[in-house]
């Protein structure tokens, strides 16, 4: 099947409002006969059950926690962006734009891209009419801040915890529509399999997590907003629960799964500690407006650190190398995610990191909180000169800024960074790859959608910072509404569909075939086992840094892993029951054929883009020396791949990227 | 370090429950006490036996999921965390800890220590939202500036994680620091004062109708409250839920 990205005709700024002038629409009293299926209730799937429900649409919403409210996206700490312009810096649409075309390494479709730069102004708006408790400046104005890869203060936020603001906007927009009837939401429900009747997506198969029940749940479309693919890494900075189950599904049952390689490892996360490590935490990119990131120049100083001999705020500032400041002037401890996290993989491999384990590098802000206490002792008319004084002021607007972020990092290091640097280290974060969809958000299969993080399209090879609380909302709001309704117009006459069928039936066996394999294999080792080792195989060899030895021998070794927990995975108890082990036991299952498939991408794509590094193409000389190489000539394109049974054989589908409104040109932050 | 471990177990909603005894051997003071858990889980697998339910999902204290009434605090003995954010480095070795579920008749044991607080949800169902659809043409947000002190106040009563460690700490197990402060952050917001009255009278009557005690005025939930939510947001409450009553 040939890609068709069905992007609308016409100059780039036109194509959303002539696309939303053409489309068919639903009427209100034909909306009622018409069911959704929403699963996942974060950013992307709570605002569009929300959204769905009030245009009259009946919704059935699915989460595997206890409640929509603790989705993941309740985790996302630093902001989201909009081109407001309310700080007259020279933002617009089109910078938005290009700034994330650019800072995703010029790897994603312009149109989509252009229209979440449109609609982004009407998310903050939607937000502060639902009452979402932004940041305000004294004058009761909103106020913003800079996030990584641009040069404008776009990001609105909320404290440390945006994506919770947010994330409660939504929910409470969906409890109004379930307290009318017009979501029905289903909590403590895994989604199993999408169910395919007559090539349309028309239900999905799900497990009840209390009661091990399996149910068949039938809609006239599907959509899922089932979040990222990161717990891959078995360590990053997702939730215990993410995983990539429903995504999968969805690519066994048709939907091609697109960029898999393309993976975010963010630079600013806690250190591991430790074997008994269960996830990371990350300490948000907004610390980098105001932390400067330094490893010392002289290795002596290395060890004098590592062996608590030297404090490191007893370096003296000539000792210390501010590498991101020194290789990347323009944007100095602002440049991209990617950039900063090699920047600091570099460091730490010739030597310089500043922990036990060699894995860590100083984010300092001694130098925001003189700034700052100096800032307040002139507004408040006291003496600048008093150093303590100064020290006090500056320590309480940085604690204003970003107090429970110095708390989460005090509890988990037990470690003050008012008083020391924090230490950091980069740690997978965020997927940009995904089910690939259309400009309707349609994947290949009709009538199955898929938003937020979960899809591909955005955010090419590289995301910026505050963008995915940007795009979850822009897709749930904004922009599946409309695209959907067009799709459904078709179906006004369909009536309810029945989950007689033996497409229902055979999902529904082969749900429960693959839970008694699981629950009578009675192997001999535990899920985590599995899913640790897997980690560590992608980590060590599809990780920050890939090369074809590593990457070949990673496929070996996640084939041979498979077929080892096949044979030998223990998953304790009976599926009548809570179980979470069962239910870990069935995400790794697909962790399992994922990380086959994301090693075979990274491995065919040549070249170094975005998060996707590979050794073999660097810059070899010149002002870029070191850095990434791009190869547009060949590799501009997205890369879909579509199911054939073992993740070895999936066949690569081509959607060819046309850059017709920006110059694709290297990406500098020099 | 070594530690004994007293467990609430109870199979299901029926069953009674009974503490039960564990060990656990080398924990590591930088574990976290869910961490500490997972050892003790995979152990217990490895041996044949039932792992203990437990909820959990972002452990980075936002999401609310977890919960647990350690040694008799809710989210254990250290202040304003939750209990994935609790480290080993708050015990001793050789400690007895004691581990059970948030108890109150509004949240019923699922399964050992995971109980159901779907409670919450339904009060929130009553009026926890400012009724304003999708459109994208609200006006902008800057039209309506707020005072920087009210939007301040609003925000941390809107920073509520909804974990129930309120209700668990409360001897009535009230649910008043729950719900006001999201009655709070609305009625400090003027986006939120078109619907006040029916938003306060609503969401009481729900919190009545789920069985939660009342307000004794302890304090004690703002005491275990992990995210520091203030007594304040009930009187705040209290007087909305006065004004609203005047009205009706």
């Amino acid at each position: 099947m040939a890609l068709d990205s069905k992007i609308p005709e016409g100059p780039i700024a036109d194509k959303w409002t002539n696309y939303k002038n053409n489309i068919n629409l639903v009427n209100p009293a034909n909306k009622r006969n018409i069911d959704v299926i929403v699963v996942g209730t974060g950013l992307a799937g709570g605002s569009a059950s929300a959204t769905l429900a009030e245009l009259g649409y009946n919704v059935k919403a699915f989460c595997f926690q206890d409640s929509p409210r603790r989705a993941h996206s309740i985790a996302a700490q630093g902001g989201i962006n909009a081109a407001k312009n309310y700080q007259g810096d020279g933002d617009s649409t089109y910078r938005l734009f290009y700034d994330t075309v650019k800072g995703g390494d010029y790897r994603s479709r312009e149109a989509n891209v252009y229209r979440l730069a449109e609609v982004s102004a009407n998310i903050i708006d939607q937000c502060v009419a639902q009452g979402v408790p932004f940041a305000r400046e004294y004058g009761g104005y909103l106020d913003n801040r800079s996030f990584g890869g641009v040069l404008v203060s776009r990001t609105f936020y909320a404290a440390g915890q945006t994506g919770q603001q947010l994330l409660l906007g939504a929910y409470s927009a969906m409890n109004r529509q379930i307290g009318r009837g017009k979501i029905k939401m289903y909590n403590r429900h895994e989604m199993l399999d999408v169910v395919v009747v007559d090539g349309k997506a028309r239900g999905i198969i799900t497990r009840n997590l209390i009661t091990g029940e399996i149910e068949r749940h039938s809609a006239h479309a599907v959509v899922l907003g089932t979040g990222g693919y990161g717990n891959v890494f078995f360590l990053s900075t997702n939730a215990m629960g993410s995983n990539v189950t429903a995504a999968w599904k969805a690519h066994k049952r048709g939907a091609y799964f697109a960029n898999p390689c393309y993976t975010q490892i963010h630079p600013t996360c806690i250190p591991v500690s430790g074997d008994h490590q269960s996830k990371l935490t990350l300490m948000s990119e907004s610390l980098r407006n105001d932390g400067r990131i330094w490893v010392p120049k002289r290795k002596e100083d290395v060890e004098a650190i590592r062996s608590g001999k030297l404090k490191p705020k007893e370096l003296k500032e000539e000792d210390r190398d501010y590498y991101l400041e020194r290789r990347y002037p323009a944007f100095g401890n602002l440049v991209p995610r990617d950039v900063a996290s090699r920047a600091a993989k570099e460091r730490c491999d010739a030597g310089f990191g500043v922990n036990a384990t060699g894995e860590a590098v100083f984010l300092d802000f001694a130098s925001a909180i003189q700034r700052y206490g100096k800032e307040q002792a002139l507004i408040h008319h006291l003496d600048v000169n008093d150093a303590a004084l100064v020290k006090k002021l500056g320590q309480e607007v940085v604690k204003n800024k970003y107090g429970n972020l110095f708390q989460m990092y005090e509890k988990i290091v037990d470690q003050d960074p008012y008083n020391t640097p924090m230490m950091i280290y980069p740690a997978v974060h965020y997927t940009m790859g995904g089910i690939w969809v259309d400009y309707n958000l349609m994947t290949t299969v009709p009538g199955l959608y898929c938003i937020g993080e979960a899809n591909f399209s955005d955010h090419g090879a590289n995301r910026l910072g505050a963008s995915a609380l940007m795009q979850g909302l822009a897709d749930g709001y904004f922009v599946l509404p409309y695209t959907i309704g067009d799709y459904l117009s078709n179906d006004i006459r369909t009536g309810p569909i029945s989950t007689d069928s033996k497409e229902f039936e055979e999902a529904e066996k082969g749900v429960r075939d693959q839970i008694n394999h699981l629950i009578n294999n009675k192997g001999t080792h535990t899920v985590d086992h599995f899913h640790k080792k897997l980690g560590k195989i992608m980590w060590n060899k599809v990780g920050m840094a890939r090369n074809v030895q590593g990457l070949t021998e990673a496929i070996k070794e996640i084939k041979e892993l498979r077929a080892e927990f096949w044979k030998d995975v223990k998953v304790p108890g009976t599926n009548e029951e809570f179980n979470d082990e069962l239910a870990k036991a069935g995400r790794v299952a697909d962790y399992l054929e994922l990380g086959e498939l994301f090693a075979k991408d990274a491995l065919h794509r040549e070249e170094s883009c975005g998060g996707h590094f590979r050794e073999d193409a660097v810059e070899l000389d010149g002002e870029q020396k070191g850095e990434a190489k791009r190869d547009d000539e060949n590799f501009a394109y997205v890369a879909a791949w579509e199911y054939k049974g073992e993740p070895s054989d999936a066949v690569l589908h081509k959607e060819d990227l046309e850059f017709k409104d920006i110059e694709l040109k290297q990406r500098s932050y020099k | 370090m070594n530690l004994t471990l007293k467990i609430w177990r109870q199979k299901n909603a029926k069953d009674k429950g009974g503490l039960v005894d564990y060990k656990v051997n080398d924990v590591s003071p930088d574990m976290s006490f869910l961490e500490m858990l997972d050892v003790l889980n995979e152990d217990l697998i490895n041996k044949d036996e039932e792992p203990v339910a437990f909820d959990h999902d972002c452990r980075e204290g936002i999401c609310g999921m977890c919960s647990l009434y350690i040694n008799g605090e809710a989210h254990g003995p250290d202040r304003g965390v939750t209990t994935c954010q609790l480290h080993m480095r708050m015990f001793k070795d050789g400690d007895t800890i004691y581990i059970e579920p948030f108890r109150a008749a509004a949240f019923p044991v699922i399964k050992d220590l995971i109980v159901d607080r779907t409670s919450f949800d339904r009060i929130q169902h009553a009026g926890g939202f400012i009724s304003v659809n999708t459109s994208g043409n609200t006006i902008d947000a800057n039209a309506i500036p707020i005072n920087k002190h009210d939007a301040d106040t609003a925000f941390d009563a809107a920073t509520c994680i909804g974990c129930g460690a309120c209700v668990a700490s409360c001897k009535n197990s009230s649910a008043m620091l729950f719900v006001s402060a999201k009655v709070s952050q609305f009625a400090l917001l003027p986006q939120g004062k078109i619907e006040a009255t029916d938003r306060v009278l609503n969401m009481v009557k729900q919190m009545d109708d789920e069985g939660f005690g009342n307000c004794t005025n302890t304090g004690a939930c703002e005491v275990e409250c992990p995210k520091g939510i203030s007594l304040e947001n009930i009187a705040r409450m209290n007087r909305e839920y006065l004004k609203a009553s005047l009205k009706g």
